[in-house]
C-alpha cells in the first residue's frame, strides 16, 4: 500500500482535570496543557509499524483546527510520520465536516488506509471514523486491538462488550483504534530536530469546498452532579452489616 | 408528534437490555410514538421480546441472513431506508451502537449526538464530555432528524407486559460485501454481563496477578455478581478487556458496585457514577475512590476479600 492517513487531534492532556467555567459557557482551557489525543498516538504508532514492516510507503498525519495544532503535528512527525497536513479552521468543526475533510484528503492523496483514535478524550464522541467510512462507502473496523494486513485485505480484532470480534475487511478502509493495540514510542531529541525539516502543509478549510454538517449547538455547560462521600467502616463485620442493611445481598 | 425509531441490539436470540433503556429514554420525549427496529436473520423471538416492552407502539423487523451477525456497514443503509419519516433514530451507547449509529447519521447527512443522559426537549439533550467532568446541553437542529446514542447507564429499562404490533419491512438497498465477520471470542462464563448485572465486583492493579483475580471471581460468584476491572488491571493482563469499566471501557449502573484495590481515577469513576451503592476496599486511605464510595473499608484486600466472601456467600 502506498499511503496511510492518521488523524491527530489537539486535546486537553489526559492528566488534566478540567473545570467548567463559572458562567457555564464552556470548559476552562486557558493555560491548560494540550497534547495529542492519546488514542490518536496509538493510531500513529500502528501506522508507523505498518510502514516499518514494509507494508506501506508513507504515513501522513492530519490535524483539523487552529494553527496551534502544528505542535501536535510536529510531535507526530518526530514520532516518525513522513509529512503533515494542517487543515486550518478557527473552531474545531462539527464531526460530519471533519469526516468530509478526511474524505477530501483521502481523494487527493489516494490513501488506502485511514487510522484514527476510537474517540477523543475531550468530547468523547467516538464518531469520526464511522462517519468517514460511511461517506467513503468503505469498511470500518472500530475499537481495534489487533490489525493484520494481508495484501488488499485486513483482519481486525475489535474490542466489543462481549469479548473480541474479528472482521475481515477489504482495503481501502477506516480503522479506529483502542487502547490495547500498541504502546506508542517515545520521541527522542534528535527526532524532534529532524521533524522540523519535514514538510507541514497548511490548507484553509474554506479551500477544500466542504459543506458543513447541520450543526449541533452547545448551549450550556455544567459540572456533573457529585456523589456524596459515604461512611467508612472499621472492619469486615461493619462492612457486611452496612451492605446487608441496604438489602443489597 | 415525535416519531422515534429505536434500533434493537440483540444476539439473534435475546434482546439486549440496552434496548429497553433506549426505549425509556425515547419515552421521555413529549408525545413520542416509538417503533423498535429488529434487524436479523430470523427475528421472531427477538421481535416478540421487543413487542413486550411498554411504551413501544410497534416493532419493525427486517429478516435477511446478511444481518447475522450484525455488521455496521451492512445494517446502516437498511436503517436509513427504515428511518424515512422518523424524527428521531436512537441506538444504545454500547459497542454495537457506538459502531453503528455514526455511520447511520453520516449516511443521513446529519451529525450524531453521543451518550444522551437526559432529555430536555424534543431536540435538546444533556450529555457528558471530558470523561464526565462536564455536562453539556446540546440542541439539535429542528429541521433535521435527530440521530443519537443513549447512555444506557442513565436509564432504567422500561417494564414488560406490552403487546405491540410486529410488522415486517422490506427495504431495497445495496448491502456492501467489503466487510465480513470472522469470529467472536467471548470469555464464556455463567456470570451476569456487566451491562445488566445488578451487582458487580471489580478488581484493580492491587490484585497484582491473574491468579489473584480468583479472589474477585469467588466473591462475585458468592453474590451472583458480574466481574469488572480497572484499566490498569486490563493493561497488566490480569483480566480480559471486555471487563474494563470506565471512560474507555463500559459505563455501568448496577445496584451494588464493589471496587477492590481500585484507586478511583476519574476515568474509572465516570463508568460507575450511576451505581446505586459503591463499596470500596483499598489499603490506601487517601485513595480517591473513598471520595465517592458509599461504604469504605481501609485494609489489605488479600485478608478482607476471602472473609467477605465467606460472610456474604
Amino acid at each position: 500500500m502506498d499511503k496511510i492517513l492518521v488523524g491527530l487531534k489537539r486535546a486537553v492532556d489526559y492528566n488534566v482535570r478540567i473545570q467548567v467555567k463559572s458562567d457555564g459557557s464552556g470548559v476552562e482551557t486557558d493555560g491548560v496543557k494540550m497534547s495529542i489525543n492519546p488514542f490518536d498516538e496509538i493510531a500513529l504508532e500502528e501506522a508507523l509499524r505498518i510502514r516499518e514492516r514494509g507494508e506501506a510507503s508513507e504515513v501522513i498525519v492530519v490535524s483539523i483546527g487552529s494553527s496551534e495544532s502544528q505542535q501536535q503535528l510536529r510531535t507526530g512527525l518526530a514520532m516518525g510520520a513522513d509529512r503533515a497536513i494542517l487543515v486550518e479552521s478557527g473552531d474545531v468543526p462539527d464531526t460530519l465536516s471533519i469526516a468530509r475533510v478526511f474524505k477530501e484528503l483521502v481523494d487527493r492523496e489516494s490513501a488506502e488506509l485511514v487510522i484514527l483514535g476510537k474517540q477523543a478524550i475531550d468530547d468523547d464522541n467516538s464518531q469520526a471514523g464511522q462517519m468517514l467510512a460511511a461517506i467513503w462507502e468503505r469498511p470500518q473496523a472500530t475499537f481495534a486491538s489487533e490489525v493484520v494486513l494481508d495484501g488488499d485485505k485486513a483482519r481486525v480484532t475489535r474490542e466489543v462488550d462481549s469479548g473480541l470480534e474479528t472482521l475481515e475487511i477489504d482495503l481501502p478502509a477506516v480503522i479506529t483504534v483502542d487502547l490495547r493495540l500498541n504502546e506508542p514510542r517515545y520521541v527522542k531529541l534528535p527526532d524532534i530536530m529532524k521533524a522540523k525539516k519535514k514538510p507541514l502543509d497548511t490548507i484553509a478549510i474554506g479551500d477544500l469546498g466542504i459543506e458543513a454538517g447541520p450543526r449541533l449547538e452547545e448551549t450550556a455547560f455544567e459540572p456533573p452532579a457529585g456523589r456524596q462521600k459515604g461512611i467508612m467502616v472499621d472492619d469486615i463485620a461493619g462492612l457486611v452489616a452496612a451492605i446487608k442493611d441496604k438489602g443489597l445481598v | 408528534m415525535a416519531k422515534i425509531l429505536v434500533i434493537a441490539e440483540h444476539d439473534g436470540a435475546t434482546l439486549n437490555p440496552s434496548t429497553a433503556k433506549c426505549v425509556a429514554c425515547a419515552a421521555q420525549i413529549d408525545d413520542a410514538d416509538i417503533s423498535v427496529a429488529v434487524l436479523g436473520s430470523d427475528t421472531g423471538a427477538v421481535a416478540a421480546q421487543a413487542a413486550d416492552l411498554s411504551s413501544v407502539a410497534r416493532v419493525v423487523t427486517i429478516d435477511n441472513e446478511r444481518n447475522d451477525p450484525a455488521i455496521a456497514a451492512v445494517l446502516a443503509p437498511q436503517i436509513v431506508a427504515l428511518a424515512n419519516g422518523y424524527s428521531h433514530v436512537f441506538g444504545p451507547s454500547t459497542a454495537f451502537g457506538k459502531d453503528l449509529m455514526p455511520r447511520v447519521a453520516a449516511l443521513m447527512g446529519v451529525n450524531q449526538i453521543s451518550d444522551i443522559m437526559s432529555v430536555e426537549g424534543s431536540h435538546a439533550f444533556k450529555r457528558p464530555i471530558y470523561a464526565g467532568n462536564a455536562i453539556v446541553t446540546v440542541n439539535a437542529p429542528a429541521d433535521h432528524p435527530v440521530v443519537a446514542t443513549v447512555r444506557t447507564a442513565s436509564y432504567q429499562a422500561v417494564e414488560g407486559g406490552n403487546s405491540a404490533a410486529v410488522e415486517s419491512a422490506d427495504v431495497d438497498v445495496e448491502m456492501p460485501s467489503h466487510t465480513r465477520f470472522v469470529e467472536l471470542q467471548t470469555g464464556a462464563s455463567d456470570r451476569p454481563d456487566l451491562q445488566s448485572a445488578a451487582r458487580v465486583v471489580s478488581g484493580g492493579r492491587a490484585l497484582a496477578s491473574e491468579e489473584n483475580f480468583e479472589l474477585i471471581y469467588k466473591l462475585a460468584d458468592a453474590i451472583g455478581a458480574g466481574v469488572g476491572s480497572s484499566r490498569a488491571a486490563v493493561d497488566a493482563g490480569y483480566v480480559p478487556p471486555e471487563t474494563q469499566v470506565g471512560q474507555t471501557g463500559q459505563i455501568i449502573a448496577p445496584d451494588l458496585y464493589i471496587a477492590i484495590g481500585i484507586s478511583g481515577a476519574i476515568q474509572h469513576v465516570t463508568g460507575i457514577k450511576d451505581a446505586g451503592t459503591i463499596v470500596a476496599i483499598n489499603k490506601d486511605e487517601e485513595a480517591p475512590i473513598f471520595e465517592i464510595a458509599d461504604i469504605g473499608l481501609v485494609g489489605d484486600l488479600f485478608a478482607i476479600v476471602p472473609e467477605l466472601t465467606e460472610a456474604l456467600g
